[in-house]
């Protein structure tokens, strides 16, 4: 063959035709302003996206919570409760928010990389709800925290975890857990857009998250632990956390540690939502 | 709307922002006539994206005030980003999505139901030449691409006012020159446009009246006409056979174009500035009447080439008039 047609594979240099160009300027009535509610959605919805297209963004909420609930089950379960199956019973609410609470702080990396790339920049300068790109994030983020509950639950269903609340009951501390979660992350959020570099926004992060989860009773009852540190671990929004799953997912009404578990959420979105909006709109 | 026809579509006074003990912009007055293409032009670091990034409402000013279309950029920022949109530096589009996901972001978050969105994208993607790509993420795009998606996405919704920050920067000539035809049509359909450039040639081609920024001030304004011809129309460059006949050569050059003459490094070259308020063959008419003068005077030319003025050129000209005018006062 000598003659082959190249129609098809090479493409044809753009020459910009007013005709075409011109004809996408008449515009009509523009659209009215979408609702808050509408473009934080259409945010999460670009937070889909990105799940699909880089999906190796869900490893951190499969096989991080795996390896931990695998880890500390049978690293601790001989030594604290005599065997693995009766302190999966204790350790599987902890861990499953210990597991959640460190994937928040991928939406600080998130925002983080965002600014750098100048995509924030067009948000910004669009009319809408001025929170919804982070709102939108973070609906994209509930979905992730969603994700990672369930990794966790099936595998310790696995394991031989037995929650006595029933499906009822897990479903209610999934709920709060994500509704905790995504307050939380408002701590990320401003991290994000306050820090320069990822690397520094999860520094700062494991800073806070290390101490945050592992000083409390995620893993051992605090009354073993010497009473300056009990005090902390009282004070700890995240112990309030556990202790409110716990109760749920082994059947108990735990109100008062429900109660402060909101309160808590609500504190940490008021103070860091603020502040978070205060750095949005002076970047 | 009687209110926009009066407005000029941007108007400063004594706008400033500082880093830290950077000044980058340091008192600028500006007034953009609407429906016009208005060029900012400066080299890097002079101030223009920091100025661009105020009037589109992402930066706050420290001083100064601006206006868009009649509005105040700080106090009522969201009245102007109902009628502007930006084009940054860096395509400020996602980069993880494809075109159609990012036209379709956009539009919905514009306000369109998502058909409509659907629709205008596709539309959009046609007219700039992206339609095969459309399903490509962006980040496979090649440099034109981008910034044509970049602009399509400025336009989801037409704005009254586009900044266009360096559009062209880092681009191939032929892409470079359909970012230029796109701006062409932009502009015809009534959109105010501001571009900012490094370059003289892109300001000249596109812009009514351009601005010279330099340390976040405005040092000229004016249309090019008047800004090439505060500097000379062209330079002149020539080499010689022989060293020796420079001193002569740089007399003879000085007399017949009635400017002064730069010794280049090289000891067979100079450098003229051709004078004039002229228009280009008027320079080319001046150029070969100085060659034949250097002819007559015996004295041999190997080489000679005519260049626009540069940047630079611009820059020394316009910064020479303040010192000197500075003196004078």
């Amino acid at each position: 063959m000598t003659t082959t047609t190249t129609d098809h594979t090479a493409p044809a240099t753009y020459v910009p035709a007013a005709d075409s160009l011109g004809e996408v300027f008449a515009a009509g009535e523009p659209p009215p302003r979408p609702s808050a509610l509408s473009s934080s959605v259409t945010f999460g919805w670009r937070a889909m996206l990105k799940i699909k297209h880089v999906p190796e963004q869900l490893f951190d909420v499969t096989v991080f919570p795996v390896i931990m609930t695998l880890m500390f089950t049978y690293l601790f379960g001989g030594a604290l409760a005599g065997s693995t199956e009766d302190y999966l019973q204790f350790l599987l609410p902890g861990i499953l928010v210990m597991s959640v609470v460190m994937i928040t702080m991928y939406t600080g990396v998130g925002v983080n990389t965002d600014i750098e790339k100048g995509v924030f920049d067009r948000f910004r300068t669009l009319p809408i709800w001025r929170p919804s790109a982070l709102v939108g994030a973070l609906l994209g983020d509930m979905v992730r925290y969603t994700i990672a509950s369930t990794v966790i639950l099936v595998l310790g269903l696995i394991l031989g975890f037995r929650p006595a609340g029933g499906f009822v009951g897990v479903l209610g501390g999934v709920a709060l857990l994500v509704v905790f979660s995504f307050a939380f992350s408002w701590i990320w959020t401003m991290l994000g857009l306050l820090l320069r570099t990822e690397r520094s926004v999860m520094g700062v992060s494991m800073l806070v998250l290390f101490p945050g989860t592992f000083l409390s009773n995620v893993f051992v009852d605090p009354r073993t632990m010497p009473s300056w540190l009990q005090g902390f671990v009282d004070v700890n929004p995240i112990s309030h956390l556990v202790a409110s799953i716990r109760g749920l997912l082994h059947g108990r009404w735990v109100s008062d540690e429900i109660t402060w578990t909101l309160i808590s959420a609500a504190v940490i979105l008021a103070i860091f939502g603020t502040l978070t909006m205060r750095l949005y709109n002076r970047k | 709307m009687s209110k926009d026809t009066t407005d000029p579509a941007i108007e400063t006074h004594a706008l400033a922002k500082s880093f830290g003990k950077t000044r980058a912009v340091n008192g600028v007055d500006l007034t953009v006539p609407a429906g016009t293409v208005y060029g900012v032009l400066g080299p890097n670091g002079a101030g223009k994206t920091t100025a661009v990034r105020m009037l589109a409402t992402l930066l706050r000013p420290d001083g100064g005030e601006a206006r868009v279309f009649g509005r105040d950029v700080v106090r009522e920022a969201d009245a102007v980003r109902g009628r502007v949109s930006l084009t940054g530096q860096y395509a400020s589009v996602d980069e993880d999505l494809t075109g159609t996901e990012n036209l379709v972001l956009l539009g919905r978050l514009l306000g369109h139901r998502k058909p409509a969105a659907r629709e205008r994208s596709a539309r959009l993607l046609e007219a700039f030449g992206l339609a095969e790509a459309a399903d490509r993420q962006v980040k496979n795009y090649s440099g034109g691409m981008r910034r044509r998606i970049d602009i399509a996405a400025s336009i989801v919704k037409t704005p009254d006012l586009l900044f266009l920050d360096e559009p062209t920067a880092g681009l191939d000539p032929r892409s470079r020159n359909q970012v230029w035809d796109i701006v062409r049509v932009i502009v015809a359909k009534g959109t105010t446009v501001m571009l900012t450039t490094q370059y003289l040639e892109e300001a000249d081609h596109l812009a009514s009246r351009i601005a010279v920024i330099d340390h976040g001030k405005v040092i000229a304004e004016g249309t090019p006409r008047e800004l090439k011809s505060s500097v000379g129309a062209g330079s002149i460059q020539v080499r010689l056979r022989d060293a020796a006949q420079r001193p002569d050569a740089e007399r003879v050059l000085a007399r017949a174009l009635g400017t002064s003459v730069a010794l280049a490094a090289d000891p067979v070259e100079l450098t003229a500035r051709v004078s004039g308020e002229e228009s280009g063959s008027d320079t080319a008419e001046h150029a070969s009447r100085a060659l034949a003068e250097l002819g007559r005077a015996g004295i041999t030319v190997d080489d000679f080439s005519l260049g626009q003025p540069s940047l630079d050129e611009v820059f020394l000209a316009l910064t020479d008039h303040t010192t000197q005018e500075e003196a004078a006062a």
